[in-house]
This record gives structure tokens, C-alpha cells and sequence, in this order.
């Protein structure tokens, strides 16, 4: 977990006051600022990742080459970039229909804005008190009120339409053949069930400074077990939770579901590429709602189905000799550093 | 707005006279009848409760400008708990209820329809004082004893540490089992009191618009402001109860053994949530519309012109109180609702625009033609309008359900509902406190300092919250007290917006030392012809008790021409 800063408060609130006041002025340090204050861990976590990687656990190669090991994220994809303005890249077809969706409405937003202030403007120059000294009395023109009215109503309509579509493709529903993945919120962690695949359960915690780092993972998003789905096909995925409602979200895929205890709610999720997809708890529950990040690991169906086989799950229509037991995975057996990941099962060590 | 009245009062500078006797120190302040004085108590009180909320704000940009738990340690000690990790976190979250409860329920609320509700609806409808004076007086006490029972809660148990860490949203389970610990139900029964107080509020305000209109003043003669307030007031009178019943469910579960609220027992926690937005969505209208009121009259007023489409703005504020009551579940967007449900709401989300784009073009074209006279209150009504619109137009967007998944409870929202209320709401409170402090106090601000204070909060508030529609873009959540490295850039800047804006307050309270101290002494109307309505003929401040003799509306006017200057 995240160590704490030190109790000098004060000393940093003034000097916090004070830059922020400098700032306030005119100066134009605010990214200066922002790359003169972090530590060198922390650039090296935004800059390369890959480098902090190459120093990790390499006695995980030992371990048999056929085992499963993380995916290293590609830096940018299915995270948030560093002074980011606009959505996630998306990779799921909903992400793409919506993404083109939101495009338009950024750009009805933006007109309509710049209209107003246009229209201020305008007003501000061509009556002020001395550019119009003797105001008119006009104080009604039906044509001009309805054309206000009706033409954002339109404006509106050819909003509804699309996001009406958008809506009913994101409730289609996964076909019966579909892989279920259950996402269950906890008191600060997500437990990822697989009734499909011998009904194992992983626990999901969010890693250290230290271990993110050695992954190569961006801190506060990576996790020690990622919940592996296979990728290009569509997944039955539920949410629910054992204690407090918690927030199943993943921006890059343009997916966010409650988890509410006491509900199973159920929503298809599609992932066009193999890749880690990180998302965070997005419902207040309580006091660490902001260190129980997800990350979605998407494989392509051979690697999923030895990911399954490792975690002593099992495979539809294969042979029912799974042990009945549940398994957890060990991060011991997960580290990063293996090249290449085969179809061999690994026996749990746990 | 023409009146007879002035030759009855309002000029008289004989203080023995029976309008002006003012009851002792004690009596005046703490057991008032008088709807004046009980709005300057509102006010005030509105005033130091937004310098703790707005205080906590700072808190919370400070330990968000750069990743990582800075100060919440501290503070974990400050507040009475232990400085562990836990305890720390907890704070952040006690942070955002406290700064949400205090800013919806003990600043706009009360500095709108409390403090200029109180001081200005009778002034303009031409009414010696409010219907209920007595309850008018309770009303203010149940809302200080509301604040006093959320400040308490800060320093008792709330579970994993001191004080209600549950959002002002007060969600179950989180708020049920989730919470161990007195502190919610402090929180829980300062809503109660509060809420209380506000239906006590709305049912008086109802009762003297309806009933103690000057003699003329047909409801489509009412200034808009007074329009604003009824509407306010009926809003009130609907959504609040739903929120006593659903917070009284959560103390009964909390402490009686019911389970309205958990699954185990056949209760439902989204049922919670139905009930809490039932009232929620309504309560941002509630904060905007008396806004809406106070930004007609000082547009007219400083463009010197009657208010453009005077019924359509009425009506647009009645259509928008009657269709927030049937918008709530966009809140719900996340929690599984059916794909019909969240069609519907869509849908009916986005119907809101268009009588809210009524009123924007409405101002507007209220100032074309005109000639406007940018004084202080109008600089800040102008600024409200075009800041209002850009919170306007993202609520188009977040009304998409579709949309909403990627944004919803992600910093995107925070930035939209700052842009519709801490800029909608706060502007136009300025814009009314500046427009109408000379007629409260008698004395006149400096304009100089008011524009200053204007373009610091602009600039401000604008670097604080435009950013975090990027960080929401980008997936940054909600009530978060520390983020992933890639959300350091922008989270910096919003901070240091806020510096501006707090170094742009201290120039407000600077005015009003300065007014009171070597201010001119304001004419009844210092704004000129632009300001028609009746409280414009009475003296600043007005008598202790003004329309002894009702002022008559002239019949001349109609509802096309009811703001035209009064002849000479």
C-alpha cells in the first residue's frame, strides 16, 4: 500500500500556497512545475515502464516455459496518458459506435458554446451604453421564440437518435454459448469468478510502488491477478458485490457496471485485441474506494484456456477431471519476465 | 413597476415612527419576525458556511495536486482519529461529504431563498412582510441547529474513522452496514433538520405569493424573481418529503433492525438510490432557479430594457420544475437499469434543454437592443450565463445513456455540475448580492473591487474545473484522493486555479469592510431607470417595516410591458 507522506504539513501547504499564488500571477510554471515535482521513481513509472520491467523476477523463466505470465501493457493502450484531453483509445465495438457518437456531441457542444460567446460578444460591442445610448423597448417576437425553441429541439432529436441506437447495442445480449465472467466488488478488492470454467474464483489486489513498478505497470492501476478474458469474442460479464456497491469500469472500452450487493447485473463485453485494460472502482465504498484498480488481461482463446487450466479451472466439453477445489493464484508464479506464453497447463502452487 | 406607494413610507427619516421601532439587540437577532432581518441572518449564515465548505475545497485541491496522500494524515490527527492509513482515507471521504452537504444544504440554499428569498420576494410583490413570520424565524433555526449537527459529526466515530465518509449522496449499504459509528446518523438527522426547515420555508413563501400580492400585481405582473422563488418553492414542498422518508429508512436501518435498504432482508439498496434522486435531481433546480430569477431582473436592469419574453421566462421555469421531477434515474445510468428505463430517461434528459435554451436566449435578447451599463452585478450575470451554458451544454452530453458510461461518476460529472452550480449558481449569488447590498446595507461597494473580485473568481474557477473535464475524459473517478501518475498534469492545474480563486475571495470580504466602513451611502435606487421593481421605491435599507400602506399596481400594464420604467 501507498506510504503515507511525512507529517510536515504546514511547511508544504505554504509552500504550496506560495507557488500556487506565483502562479496565480502570471507565471506559466505549471508543467515545469509538474516535471520539476516528481521523484525520479515516478518518471521513470510514466517514462519507461519497460526498462523497470527488464530488472524483474527473471527466475520466473525457470518455472516452465509453457506457464502463464502477464502481459506487459502497452504504454498509452487501455490506460489514461499523461495530460490526456480526450477519451481513452477504445477497443471494443461499443467503445468505436460511441466514440463517434461523442465526437459529434464535442463538436455540437462546441458550437454551441462559441455561439453564445459569439452573441455576447456581439452584444457587449453593439450595445453597450455608449455605442447605444437610447435602449429599443422591444420586449417580444414570436417568430424569434419559436424559432429558439424548435430549433434546439431538433438539434436534440438528431442527438436521440444515435444515442437511442447506441443504447440498444449495448444491451444486446451475449449469445447462450458465451463465456460468463463475474466480477465481485469487495471491501477494497474485486474477486473475478468463472462459472463457465469450473467456477474458480481469483482475488485481485492492487500492487505496491515498488511491485508496479518492477512490472512495468502504471502504479494504482496494476494489479496482482488481472481478470484474463478471451479476446475477439463476446463475454457474458456480471457484476456483484459482497458488502457496499462498487463500480465495475474500464474507459478504454467504454464499459462501467455497478456492483450491487444483493443484484447480478449482466452486460456483454467484447475486446477486439489482446491487450491490459485498466480501470478503477468508480462508486464511492469507503475508505480505499481509490486502490481497488481492475485490469483486464485479453488473450487470445488458446492462452485464455491454459490460463484457465493453471488457475485449476476447466474447459467446456473437456474432460471433467478438474480438481474440485478452488484455488487461488499465487503471485509468486506471476511474475513478469517469461517470453511467450503456450497452451501447457501449470500446476497451481498454492 | 409602477406604485403609489412612495409618498406612504420609505422616505421617512423619523426614527421614532412606528415603521422603524426595532426591538433590542437580542430580540431582533435571535428571535426575529422580521423578514429582513431573518434574510441578513440567512445570508450570514450562508456566508460562514461557505468559508468552511469552500475552506474544505482547498483541502481537497491541495491533496489533489499532486499524486500520492499528502496532508490527509494530518488532517486524520487534526479531526480526533489515529494517522493510519485507513483513518487518512477515510478523512478524504468525510471531505467530500462534508464539502457537498455544506455547499448544497447550508450555502446556496439558504443564501438564495433564505437570505435574498426572505429579503426580496415581499419587497417585490409589495407585501409588509412574509405570511408566516414565526415560522420564517423557525425555519432559519432548524437549518443553523442542521449545520451544527453535520459539524458535529465530523468529530465523532464514522466507522473507519472520525466523521460521515459516505458522500453527500449517502448511499446504502454504505451508509447502513458500511458505517459503524454515530457520525452518519448526525449527518443523516442534519439533512432532517435542514429539510424540515425548508418545507417550513417553501410552504410560507407559497403562502404569501399566492395570497399577499399588492393590490394589481397579478401573477403575470410578478417580477421574475418572485416567479423563480414560487417555483423554488413548489419543488421544495414535492421533492423534500421523499428525501426525509428515504433518510429516515436509512436511520431505521441503521439503528432499528429494518431492512428497506438491504438485500438480505429483501430490501433493495437501489431502491435507496430512487428515492434519494426522486428529491436530488429537483434540489439542482432548486439551487439554479432562484438564480435564474436574480439574473432576469439585473440583466433588465442594466440593459435598461424589459425582460424579453417575459411568460415564456416564467413558463420556461415552470416547465423545467415540472420535467426535473421525472429525469432522476440519469444519476442511475451505471446501477443496471433496463435498456427501456434508461432510453426514457435519455430522452426525457434531454427535453430539459430546451426550455433551459429558451431562458439563455431570452437574456441574451434582452440585452440586444439594450443599453447596457456593465456595473458589477451585470458583469457577473453576463458571466453566469455564458459559464452556465458551457454546464448546460455537457449535461447534454452526460444526459446520453449510452454516452454516460464512460463518464459517468468520473471527474467529467464534477466538472459539469461545477460549471452549472459553483459557477451557475455562485455567479448569479454575486451578481444578486452585489446588485442588491446597497439596498440591504444603505451603503454602496466599490465597483472597482467587485470587478476585480469578478475576473479573479472567472479566471479561477475556470482553471480549477475546465481541466477536470479532460481528467474525466481521460477515466479519472470521482472522490478519489489520489490518482495514477497520468492524471498529475491537469489535477495541478485545477489546483492552482484554485489559489486564484481564493486570493479573488478575500477581495470580496475586503468590499464589503469597505462599504461598511467608508462606502457612499446609496440613493433607493442607485441603479437607475433599468430598476423597475418595488423594492427600488423604498429607502436603502428599507424601513424595519415597509408598505404599511399597500402600493398599487398600475392596470395600464400588461404582461408584454410589465418591467417598462415607471413614468416620471
Amino acid at each position: 500500500m501507498k506510504i503515507l507522506g511525512s507529517l510536515n504539513g504546514f511547511h508544504r501547504i505554504a509552500t504550496s500556497l506560495a507557488m500556487a499564488a506565483m502562479l496565480a500571477l502570471g507565471a506559466q510554471g505549471a508543467s515545469a512545475q509538474d516535471a520539476a515535482g516528481a521523484t525520479p521513481a515516478e518518471q521513470l513509472e510514466t517514462t519507461d515502464p519497460a526498462a523497470a520491467a527488464d530488472v524483474a523476477d527473471p527466475d520466473a523463466v525457470a518455472e516452465g516455459s509453457g506457464a502463464y505470465v502477464p502481459m506487459k501493457p502497452t504504454e498509452g493502450k487501455g490506460m489514461p496518458v499523461a495530460a490526456g484531453i480526450d477519451v481513452q483509445q477504445q477497443f471494443s465495438p461499443i467503445g468505436h459506435q460511441a466514440n463517434s457518437l461523442h465526437i459529434v456531441l464535442v463538436w455540437v457542444m462546441a458550437i454551441i458554446s462559441l455561439f453564445v460567446l459569439a452573441l455576447f460578444v456581439w452584444v457587449i460591442l453593439k450595445y453597450n451604453k455608449r455605442a447605444n445610448p437610447v435602449p429599443s423597448k422591444t420586449s417580444h417576437n414570436t417568430l424569434i421564440e419559436v424559432i429558439w425553441t424548435v430549433v434546439p429541439a431538433l438539434i436534440l432529436l438528431a442527438i436521440a437518435v444515435p444515442s437511442i441506437g447506441l443504447l440498444s447495442a449495448q444491451y444486446k445480449s451475449p449469445p447462450k454459448d458465451a463465456i460468463t465472467v463475474k466480477a465481485i466488488g469487495y471491501q477494497w478488492y474485486w474477486g473475478y469468478a468463472y462459472p463457465d470454467n469450473g467456477d474458480f474464483e481469483i482475488v485481485s489486489n492492487m500492487l505496491t510502488r515498488e511491485e508496479a513498478e518492477a512490472r512495468g505497470e502504471p502504479f494504482q492501476l496494476a494489479v496482482d491477478n488481472r481478470m484474463v478474458v478471451p479476446v475477439g469474442v463476446p463475454i457474458r460479464f456480471q457484476t456483484t458485490a459482497a458488502d457496499v456497491i462498487h463500480s465495475f469500469a474500464v474507459p478504454s472500452l467504454w464499459f462501467k457496471l455497478d456492483a450491487v450487493p444483493g443484484r447480478l447485473n449482466e452486460k456483454l463485453l467484447m475486446i477486439e485485441e489482446p491487450g491490459v485494460y485498466y480501470g478503477q472502482c468508480s462508486e464511492l465504498c469507503g475508505a480505499r474506494h481509490g486502490y481497488m484498480p481492475i485490469a483486464i488481461e485479453a488473450l487470445p482463446m488458446d492462452q485464455y484456456n491454459a490460463w484457465v487450466l493453471a488457475q485449476g479451472g476447466t474447459i467446456a466439453g473437456a474432460d471433467e477431471a478438474a480438481p474440485s477445489t478452488v484455488p487461488l493464484q499465487d503471485p509468486e508464479s506471476s511474475a513478469p519476465g517469461a517470453a511467450g506464453a503456450g497452451a501447457a497447463p501449470a500446476a497451481p502452487t498454492a | 413597476m409602477a406604485t403609489t406607494a412612495d409618498s406612504f413610507q420609505a422616505h421617512t427619516d423619523d426614527h421614532a415612527h412606528d415603521a422603524d421601532h426595532k426591538p433590542g439587540f437580542f430580540a431582533r437577532w435571535f428571535m426575529s419576525t422580521n423578514h429582513k432581518d431573518i434574510g441578513t441572518l440567512y445570508l450570514i449564515f450562508a456566508i460562514i458556511a461557505g468559508i468552511i465548505g469552500g475552506g474544505i475545497s482547498g483541502i481537497m485541491r491541495m491533496e489533489l495536486a499532486e499524486p500520492g496522500i499528502q496532508y490527509l494524515q494530518w488532517w486524520a490527527e487534526f479531526m480526533g482519529g489515529t494517522p493510519d492509513f485507513d483513518t487518512s482515507l477515510h478523512m478524504w471521504n468525510v471531505f467530500i461529504t462534508a464539502h457537498g452537504l455544506i455547499m448544497v444544504f447550508f450555502m446556496v440554499m439558504p443564501a438564495m431563498i433564505g437570505g435574498f428569498g426572505n429579503w426580496f420576494v415581499p419587497l417585490m410583490i409589495g407585501a409588509p412582510d412574509m405570511a408566516f413570520p414565526r415560522m420564517n424565524n423557525v425555519s432559519f433555526w432548524l437549518t443553523v441547529a442542521g449545520f451544527v449537527s453535520l459539524l458535529f459529526s465530523l468529530f465523532v466515530p464514522g466507522g473507519t474513522g472520525p466523521g460521515a465518509g459516505v458522500g453527500w449522496t449517502v448511499y446504502a449499504p454504505l451508509s447502513t452496514t458500511g458505517s459503524t459509528g454515530p457520525a452518519v446518523d448526525f449527518a443523516i438527522f442534519s439533512l432532517h433538520l435542514a429539510g424540515a426547515g425548508s418545507i417550513l420555508g417553501a410552504t410560507n413563501f407559497i403562502t404569501t405569493i399566492f395570497n399577499m400580492r399588492a393590490p394589481g400585481m397579478t401573477l403575470h405582473k410578478m417580477p421574475l424573481f418572485v416567479w423563480s422563488v414560487l417555483v423554488t418553492a413548489f419543488l421544495l414542498l414535492l421533492a423534500l418529503p421523499v428525501l426525509a422518508a428515504a433518510i429516515t429508512m436509512l436511520i431505521t436501518d441503521r439503528n432499528f433492525g429494518t431492512t428497506f435498504f438491504d438485500p438480505a432482508g429483501g430490501g433493495d439498496p437501489i431502491l435507496y438510490q430512487h428515492l434519494f434522486w426522486f428529491f436530488g435531481h429537483p434540489e439542482v433546480y432548486i439551487m439554479i432557479l432562484p438564480g435564474f430569477g436574480m439574473i432576469s431582473q439585473i440583466v433588465s436592469t442594466f440593459s435598461r430594457k424589459p425582460v424579453f419574453g417575459y411568460l415564456g421566462m416564467a413558463y420556461a421555469m415552470v416547465a423545467i420544475g415540472v420535467v426535473g421531477f421525472v429525469v432522476w434515474a440519469h444519476h442511475m445510468y451505471t446501477v443496471g437499469l433496463d435498456v427501456n428505463t434508461k432510453m426514457y430517461f435519455t430522452a426525457a434528459t434531454m427535453v430539459i434543454a430546451v426550455p433551459t435554451g429558451v431562458k439563455i436566449f431570452s437574456w441574451i435578447a434582452t440585452m440586444w437592443g439594450g443599453s447596457i451599463e456593465f456595473k458589477s452585478p451585470m458583469v457577473w450575470a453576463i458571466g453566469m450565463i455564458f459559464l452556465f451554458t458551457v454546464g448546460g451544454v455537457t449535461g447534454v452530453y452526460l444526459a446520453n445513456g449510452g454516452i454516460d458510461d464512460v463518464v459517468h461518476d468520473t471527474y467529467f460529472v464534477v466538472a459539469h455540475f461545477h460549471y452549472v452550480l459553483s459557477m451557475g449558481a455562485v455567479f448569479s449569488m454575486f451578481a444578486g448580492f452585489y446588485y442588491w447590498f446597497p439596498k440591504m446595507s444603505g451603503r454602496m461597494h466599490s465597483e472597482l473591487l467587485s470587478h476585480l473580485h469578478f475576473w479573479g473568481f472567472f479566471i479561477g474557477v475556470n482553471v480549477i474545473f475546465f481541466p477536470q473535464h479532460f481528467l474525466g475524459l481521460q477515466g479519472m473517478p470521482r472522490r478519489y484522493p489520489d490518482y495514477a501518475e497520468a492524471y498529475a498534469y491537469w489535477n495541478e492545474i485545477s489546483s492552482f486555479g484554485y489559489t486564484i480563486m481564493a486570493l479573488s475571495m478575500i477581495l470580496f470580504f475586503v468590499n464589503i469592510v469597505y462599504a461598511f466602513v467608508a462606502g457612499k451611502k446609496a440613493a433607493d435606487n442607485p441603479w437607475g431607470e433599468g430598476a423597475t421593481t418595488l423594492e427600488w421605491t423604498l429607502s436603502s435599507p428599507p424601513p424595519f417595516h415597509q408598505f404599511e400602506t399597500l402600493p398599487v399596481i398600475e392596470d395600464h400594464h400588461t404582461a408584454d410591458d410589465h418591467m417598462s420604467p415607471k413614468p416620471a
